[in-house]
């Protein structure tokens, strides 16, 4: 299908080997100064969305990522992984404590229709907040079918099969697109940037 | 009297300098005896009156760089952006490829394929090179970013990287001509190693001494001599051998030629059995009647003992990032155990002892840090950078040494074991005192330069 346009959203939470210690007046996590990173099951996303694109399957593959302005740096790694665009929607670091998958979700729906996405990729969750919301919220917003946990995608024609990973084993379901599907742990392993496609998103 | 008022209105002046002058001189006009001590004073000790400290070095003034944008005052751990893609690129890269084969390859002294090709895959043999030559065109100081992430999981994987980029790639694009740069910049980058052949046996840090000679005949040479302590050779396609083409000439004949690996009479001896790197392979060459092209050599006759102590100047700061990699790897893995070991019912890391010889080793491995980082931007900036690599080179060496043999300490007796990583840490890190100019010889450098300046 090589009209299809993959819409990918990325988070930058803290990378996840670093030690999170929680803020003298509790009222969250120190974030400051410490160690950011692409969400590991995002990193997933982008890398099937770029391997759909290698084989021709998808057109473009647009990275999204919402919050204050060091998100442009995730959003470099996943152009450096292959993404052929990527969109900041930027919030306001005051705010950005208060962005939950609720308004991430809308803005991915907003986006979808805008881009015309046929398809939207997700991380099953982000590894920060653990919501396993997000994919499920935008599939519901934008009323497409959606593939959740997904160890295993096939595109065919406008039908995407997924093999999920449920509690009592896997599940295989076929959705018609455009679809919304929400990647976990092997489903594939990220590639790393090489050091070209790196110096190229400058 | 006057003398001493000409001599403050000569030198820099700050607010305390001329206080002090015009005290000691208020002293000496206090009644003649002063005046007779000061007859009798010996020159040597006159200098009690304008303390050392005011005969400024050449030097150190010309390093301060006053400017008026803040980007000047930002600390070292300062990078770009590229250069911190870079550097968590090679991070994941050591951790997920590398990792899982350190022990097998130290176990027998070879290193595993996938590494090499992973290591040309992901642009890490060219980082500096020209991207019209396959290269990545970014700059020296993340090669040194990359350097560094590596040693801190395998240093000999380190050390493979460190010699393509600062040496043989920096050889090859300084001074070779377009044509060897287009044949072997392009297969340095792409699947090629090379190989820096300057030792011998009777020419280690007298590295001039070599005996290699090279005779012209027509417009061939003809290479015969050996070398030894050559790294990278069982893996090298190409090596850049330092030979003499006029013995007469001394060091002045020193020339440096490219030869490929399966050139007619050149033979690569056996690898030798060593205690640390034993990935990396360091073997003896042979030459026996070698014909070398004449196009073949690199930059000029007779100017290759420059072109070997210039390129040893950054190499050195390929070595101290390659040190204190390995130097913090070894820390990283040993602190965590320190906070988890339970002796006398409390973890060894909250014992005052512990925390001060950790502190120590902390603050170090900070001080040799910055002496890398500062070097390498250094000598981006074109200015003079040598007596600060070498101080880097030998002072992240020793700093190496130190914090592995601590860590063994703090470790105890599973340290000692081969189970663990930190006795491989402790036996890597003894060749950083020794390779790329001995801790001696970066000390008598630092020493000829201290005393032009002064």
């Amino acid at each position: 299908m090589a009209e299809l346009r993959a819409l990918v959203g990325v988070k930058r939470v803290i990378d996840y080997a670093v030690k999170i210690r929680v803020k003298p007046d509790k009222t969250g996590v120190v974030t400051d100064g410490v160690k950011h990173s692409m969400n590991p099951f995002c990193e997933i996303a982008v890398e099937e969305a770029v391997r759909l694109k290698e084989k021709k399957l998808v057109k473009e593959v647009i990275a999204v990522s919402c919050g204050p302005k060091q998100c442009q740096e995730t959003l470099r790694t996943a152009l450096a992984m292959g993404a052929d665009r990527g969109i900041h929607v930027e919030v306001p670091e005051s705010e950005a404590e208060r962005l939950g998958p609720l308004q991430v979700s809308r803005v991915l729906t907003a986006l979808a229709q805008k881009e015309k996405a046929g398809l939207v990729l997700l991380g099953k969750q982000a590894i920060d907040d653990d919501c396993n919301q997000t994919g499920q919220m935008t599939a519901a917003m934008l009323d497409w079918p959606q593939g959740t946990f997904a160890s295993k995608l096939t595109l065919e024609g406008d039908k995407v099969t997924v093999e999920r990973e449920i509690d009592g084993g896997l599940e295989t379901i076929r959705l018609k697109l455009p679809a919304v599907v929400t990647a976990d742990l092997r489903l594939n392993e990220p590639r790393y940037a090489t050091l070209p496609n790196i110096m190229g998103t400058n | 009297m006057p003398r001493l008022l000409a001599r403050s209105r000569r030198q820099k002046s700050t607010g305390r300098e001329t206080e002090m002058e015009l005290a000691a001189a208020q002293l000496l006009r206090f009644g003649r005896g002063a005046l007779q001590l000061r007859r009798n004073f010996l020159t040597c000790l006159s200098s009690w009156k304008t303390p050392p400290r005011f005969l400024k070095s050449s030097q150190s003034e010309a390093l301060y760089n006053v400017s008026d944008n803040g980007v000047t005052f930002a600390p070292l751990q300062t990078f770009t952006e590229e250069e911190m893609m870079i550097k968590n690129m090679v991070k994941k890269f050591a951790e997920k490829q590398v990792a899982p084969f350190v022990a097998a390859m130290d176990e027998n002294s070879q290193m595993d394929k996938s590494i090499i090709e992973g290591l040309f895959q992901q642009g890490l043999m060219g980082i500096a090179t020209e991207t019209k030559y396959g290269g990545t065109g970014a700059s020296f100081f993340s090669s040194i970013l990359a350097i560094e992430e590596l040693a801190k999981v395998d240093a000999s994987v380190s050390i493979m990287c460190d010699i393509q980029n600062t040496l043989i790639n920096k050889l090859i694009g300084r001074f070779g001509t377009e044509e060897q740069k287009a044949t072997y910049l392009t297969k340095l980058t792409k699947d090629t190693i090379g190989s820096f052949c300057l030792s011998e046996a009777q020419a280690g840090s007298d590295a001039f001494a070599l005996k290699t000679k090279a005779e012209k005949k027509g417009d061939y040479y003809i290479i015969n001599g050996s070398k030894m302590w050559i790294s990278n050779a069982e893996y090298a396609g190409v090596f850049l051998v330092m030979a003499n083409a006029d013995l007469n000439m001394g060091y002045r004949g020193i020339t440096c030629f490219l030869i490929d690996r399966d050139t007619e009479g050149f033979q690569i001896g056996k690898k030798e059995n060593k205690l640390g790197l034993r990935a990396s392979s360091t073997n003896t060459l042979m030459f026996d009647n070698v014909k070398v092209p004449e196009t073949n050599i690199l930059g000029r006759l007779g100017s290759g003992y420059k072109y070997a102590i210039e390129m040893l100047n950054e190499g050195r700061i390929g070595i101290a990032a390659q040190m204190l990699g390995l130097a913090q790897g070894c820390f990283d893995y040993t602190i965590p155990y320190l906070k988890e070991r339970i002796q006398f019912g409390e973890r060894i890391f909250s014992f005052q002892g512990i925390q001060h010889q950790v502190a120590q080793a902390a603050t170090q491995l900070e001080a040799a840090r910055l002496l890398t980082y500062n070097a390498a931007r250094l000598s981006q900036t074109g200015k003079s950078f040598i007596k600060e690599a070498s101080m880097a080179k030998y002072f992240a060496s020793e700093v190496a040494g130190l914090t592995t043999s601590k860590c063994i300490e703090w470790m105890g007796g599973v340290g000692y074991t081969k189970d663990f990583p930190v006795e491989k840490y402790f036996r890597d890190a003894k060749i950083g005192v020794i390779y790329e100019g001995s801790s001696n010889i970066q000390l008598n450098t630092i020493a000829k330069l201290l005393g032009q300046e002064y």
